[in-house]
């Protein structure tokens, strides 16, 4: 039973510009995902005339922003599973315009049953299990809070369904139960924090819409598969099956349960000619049992690592793209600034001219270890210009929602790090370090990189994730703009099923503020299909109209960040 | 395996509502779990008990036992020769409690058994003779009374809950030992239960009214009723309990608030046997008389055949499955099957519903009755939507009774094929409670009963709907969590959490 509580309803003065109507609400016992809430939310922000929104459930976190709003906290106290409105308005006709718009937000597609009606004898599930009774379903995705999903996905693997764990903040040893389980019923455990699977061209998660293909990926990162679905998209094939598998399968206690399941499955599909395995790198004993795996099996395994001394996802891309005769290697698309009177004309991607004046393709070979550096001079080409308009901080400050998309830009600009500095005279690569906002730079380097992955547990609990919720980076935007240290700005943007409907919508308008003040340059990791609902054209041309260098690719994105700073005053870069 | 592969034909989804509906935007059929979070606190142990390697075969096997079980009536006899009951002791409802808080009702009904079993001769040395003993409600004799000179040898009174004897009373449940009881045994196990004759409805000792009439109707009920009875079930052989609960399920009664065609069923049962014995004329006119007009007589039937049904999944380690929920008044307690006969309590709720004409809700005593072992073997409450007849007596619809129902199978683990509903397709009723199920949904146990009064010697006040505490359960579940952990032992990867 709702329990409303309006206060200060009547106007305080007719002259007032501010609102003086406070709409507080506890719904005891209506309980939504954070997803649904951060819509709702938004949604009521809408109204015109609506300020001081928060749509959220009775956590301790969320009624300490209820007070911190201004608001008095709920008596009696609500609890996760109550729902808390509260907003103000100027009068009552907005009041309920914003209540009409939080009930469309909060059930958009009606009942949560796709046939509707549901008879009263069978009210809708209240636990996986109680789901699984009442269907055949082979597939369980589950997506709540931590440990809270431990339980559902247990139910799902008893009754006979592979499950999706989209969740994280999970111990390990409850993973290693789930997949013992898994295997014991000859189930597979995708997760946990598993944020991408595909199976038969149905995305699950955050899922690119790839042509279907003949490859079929084994994946510990979410964005690792991501970007290898983008590119080999882009290249003209594309994707069977992505089985994820969790960050942490091929870790030392977990030892690729999971791993050597899917390798398994993926091995009996028979439209499955090419299997990509992506992760982080493996502890070697469970290295050595996935390499022995995939050797004994009839189809080649391309093992995908990711980290220093590894190739990168891209280079990957072209391996596979090599492996099924895809010739020649693609130039990767990307987009130059279409603003900036700097740069070369970069369109598409389509031709050599334009290769050679993109900051990212320049180098982006160099990348792999295994090849030769082929270098081109950045300071001949648009991007060193650009580059002399900027401020001279030397900062590259890295924001992204992909973890895999972090840890490979840091490995890039590792490389390109070392690279110039042996370029200019130092003799010796120096390792990147994660610098403060208060760490000055180091004198000789060209650049330091400061990378955060907003993806990480420790940014997630409580809120969603931030390829649905671009909150924190839009502070983090607002706040590198503003920091004079700060010399690039390096953002990765994920489209896809599950990602934000349009993230250029909500991040362009903080990027042409960033670049109001001092041109800022920006360079954006774009990871999308052409199929992804987003429109992956349009999503670019926004970036790139309002002044960044959009690159499909995340290796050639972090290769373009080093390249676009500034060589400025200071420091062992002068030429 | 391979499964997973071919053509998804289905998928259920947990947790984020977009993700879901990206499914559905793909075209694939998806089932929504309604899912809501925890209290917190619970989610560690929850995910404990749902990991213990033990626990999916320790509930089907608590379940199978469950279902299993069947019942008959076997015989009619005193507590003092079913039990070996002496004067002096006394058996209520509920978790254990002591005189010092009992509540109204069960403090009434204990003073009535005094008075009954000639201990004291007021009610007022019968209050002096129980609070001087100061029962400590864990079945052991505190000292000797003060009161000198009680009609009868008596040492201290000791109180025990009915359950910790294997059976079970309604409301105060209180039994002594001039009591009768009936006796059900199921069949298949050998395994016995019990309960008291039911008094009728109004001022009863088990409502906690002490006065003469009602002394009267209990020394009738152990002179008249219970010899009578006991000549029957002894002519006619046993009496298939579970038999009449299944057909009464098809009658419109639920088993626990209503039981008026399963009185009537019993009744039937027993009359040639009644006749054939050549029982006096007035006697079985009275007896007759006596059952046929209480509906709530077969209560005392369907409680004890539901104690033999839960109490056959009790002692199986590793189960999270309900074998009891009881109330003294006080206090709301329950057990499982994984946990042995330790008790779970929390203060109880008071009842809701509907009030006899003079009374209001500010004179219903907190929940009482170990009549909630209907709803902890899949009936009462939980078959409310074969009830529609009652549904405004404890204030709802006959549609809501339905959905009551609907909602009990969230957080049961069986539905049992013996006993269905008509209007749900004869479906089975939701059976076999999970501690886990209650904790990771929110959904309590919905328990139909009666209203005693909350001052002694009062009676009944009404009938309602009430849940227990939802401490009962969580309490449960840690208790659950500590013995998975200790089965699993230490864990792989522990160190490196």
């Amino acid at each position: 039973m709702p329990v409303v509580a309006s206060e200060g309803r009547q106007a305080l003065s007719h002259q007032s510009h501010l609102s003086h109507q406070s709409h507080l609400e506890v719904r005891r016992g209506e309980y939504h995902d954070s997803v649904t809430l951060m819509l709702a939310a938004r949604a009521v922000a809408g109204v015109a005339g609506v300020e001081r929104v928060l749509v959220a459930m009775g956590t301790e976190l969320n009624i300490e922003l209820l007070t911190a709003l201004g608001y008095p906290p709920p008596r009696p106290t609500a609890g996760p599973a109550d729902l808390m409105i509260a907003f103000t308005c100027p009068d009552e006709a907005t009041e309920a315009t914003a209540l009409t718009t939080l009930t469309a937000s909060l059930t958009p597609g009606g009942p949560i049953t796709a046939s509707g009606h549901q008879p009263p004898d069978r009210p809708l599930p209240r636990t996986t299990g109680s789901a699984l009774g009442r269907t055949s379903a082979p597939l369980t995705l589950i997506s709540t809070p931590g440990l809270a999903s431990v339980p559902e996905a247990m139910e799902s693997l008893q009754h006979g369904a592979s499950v999706v764990i989209f969740s994280d903040n999970i111990p390990i040893h409850h993973e290693i139960r789930l997949k013992e389980e898994a295997r014991r019923r000859s189930l597979l455990v995708m997760g946990p924090d598993c944020g991408t699977v595909v199976l038969q061209g149905i995305g699950l998660g955050f899922a690119n819409a790839t042509r279907p293909g003949p490859i079929s990926l084994v994946a510990a990162s979410g964005t690792g598969a991501q970007q290898l679905m983008s590119l080999l998209d882009a290249a003209g094939t594309g994707i069977r099956h992505c089985l994820g598998v969790g960050g942490r399968d091929l870790t030392e206690p977990v030892a690729g349960r999971s791993t050597h399941a899917a390798l398994d499955i993926l091995a009996e599909d028979e439209e499955t000619t090419l299997i990509v395995l992506i992760s982080k790198p493996p502890h070697p004993a469970v290295a050595r049992s996935i390499e022995e795996h995939a050797s004994r099996l009839p189809k080649p395994v391309i093992l995908a690592f990711i980290g220093p001394d590894q190739p990168t996802l891209t280079t990957t891309a072209e391996r596979i793209l090599a492996t099924l005769h895809h010739t020649p290697t693609p130039t990767w698309p990307h987009w130059a600034p279409s603003g900036d009177d700097d740069a070369r004309a970069v369109s598409d991607g389509s031709g050599q001219a334009a290769r050679e004046s993109d900051p990212g393709r320049a180098a982006a070979p160099d990348a792999d270890p295994g090849r030769p550096p082929r270098t081109a001079d950045p300071d001949r080409t648009g991007p060193g210009q650009a580059a002399q308009e900027a401020d001279p901080g030397r900062t590259i400050r890295g924001l992204f929602s992909g973890g895999t998309l972090c840890a490979e830009a840091e490995v890039v600009l590792t490389r390109v790090l070392a690279e110039q500095l042996g370029g200019w005279g130092e003799g010796e690569s120096r390792k990147l370090k994660k610098t403060t906002p208060q760490a000055p730079p180091e004198p000789h380097a060209p650049f330091t990189p400061h990378l955060t992955d907003f993806g990480d547990d420790t940014y997630t609990r409580g809120r969603p994730h931030p390829m649905i919720d671009n909150t924190l980076r839009l502070r983090a935007i607002a706040e590198a703009a503003a920091d004079p240290r700060v010399g690039v700005l390096l953002l990765d943007v994920v489209l896809g099923r599950g990602a934000h409907p349009d993230p250029a919508g909500e991040l362009v308008p903080a990027v042409v503020a960033a670049r109001a003040e001092r041109r800022l340059p920006v360079v954006v990791s774009l990871c999308g299909t052409a199929g992804d609902p987003q429109g992956l054209e349009r999503q670019a041309r926004a970036f790139a109209d309002a002044g960044a260098w959009v690159y499909l690719s995340n290796a050639e994105a972090a290769t373009a960040a080093a390249r676009l700073v500034p060589r400025g005053r200071s420091g062992g870069g002068d030429e | 395996m391979s499964d997973l592969l071919k053509p998804m034909p289905h998928i259920v989804t947990t947790g984020i509502a977009t993700f879901a509906d990206d499914l559905v935007e793909q075209g694939l059929p998806v089932t929504r779990v309604d899912w809501r979070p925890p209290p917190p606190g619970t989610e560690g142990d929850l995910a404990d008990v749902a990991l213990d390697a033990r626990r999916v075969d320790a509930n089907e096997m608590a379940v199978r036992r469950m279902l299993a079980a069947g019942a008959e009536l076997v015989d009619v006899r005193p507590a003092r020769e079913v039990l070996g009951l002496e004067v002096g002791q006394f058996l209520h409802a509920g978790p254990p409690i002591g005189w010092e808080r009992a509540s109204g009702p069960l403090r009434g009904a204990l003073i009535g058994a005094v008075l009954f079993e000639g201990i004291a001769e007021t009610p007022d040395a019968a209050e002096s003779w129980l609070g001087a003993g100061a029962g400590t409600g864990t079945g052991t004799s505190t000292g000797a009374p003060s009161e000198p000179s009680p009609l009868r040898h008596a040492h201290s009174p000791e109180l025990a809950p009915c359950h910790s004897r294997g059976g079970v009373g309604p409301m105060a449940g209180v039994v002594s030992p001039s009591m009768w009881l009936f006796e059900l045994r199921d069949p298949n196990s050998g395994r016995t239960s019990w309960c008291s004759l039911n008094e009728g409805l109004g001022k009863v000792l088990r409502y906690g009214a002490y006065g003469p009439d009602v002394i009267t109707r209990l020394r009738w009920m152990a002179e008249v009723l219970g010899p009578v009875l006991q000549r029957a079930v002894r002519r006619s052989g046993p009496v298939d309990v579970k038999a009449i609960i299944a057909q009464m399920l098809h009658m419109g009664d639920e088993g626990h608030n209503r039981n008026r065609a399963g009185t009537l069923m019993l009744l039937r049962e027993l009359l040639p046997a009644l006749i054939e014995n050549g029982e006096d004329a007035k006697a079985l006119a009275d007896v007759v008389r006596f059952v046929s007009g209480n509906d709530h007589f077969f209560l005392n039937l369907v409680m004890p055949a539901c104690k033999l049904a839960a109490g056959a999944a009790a002692g199986v380690a590793g189960s999270s499955v309900v074998t009891v929920m009881a109330r003294n008044g006080t206090d709301f307690g329950i057990q499982t099957a994984g946990t042995g006969d330790r008790w779970f309590t929390a203060p109880a709720h008071t009842p809701e519903g509907l009030f006899l004409a003079g009374y209001g809700p500010e004179d219903a005593n907190p929940d009482i009755g170990d009549s909630a072992i209907t709803e902890t073997a899949g009936v009462g409450g939980f078959a409310m939507a074969a009830a529609p007849a009652i549904a405004r007596l404890v204030g709802g619809t006959a549609a809501g009774a339905v959905a009551a129902t609907g909602l009990m199978y969230e957080i049961t683990l069986a539905e049992n094929p013996a006993l269905t509903i008509p209007a749900l397709d004869f479906r089975g009723t939701p059976t076999g409670i999970d501690v886990t199920r209650v904790v990771r949904t929110g959904v309590l146990p919905q328990i139909n009963t009666g209203m005693a009064g909350r001052v002694a010697g009062t009676g009944q006040v009404g009938a309602g709907l009430v849940t227990p505490p939802a401490e009962c359960f969580t309490q449960a579940l840690t208790a659950l969590a500590e013995l998975a952990r200790d089965a699993a032992g230490p864990q792989d990867g522990d160190d490196l959490r």
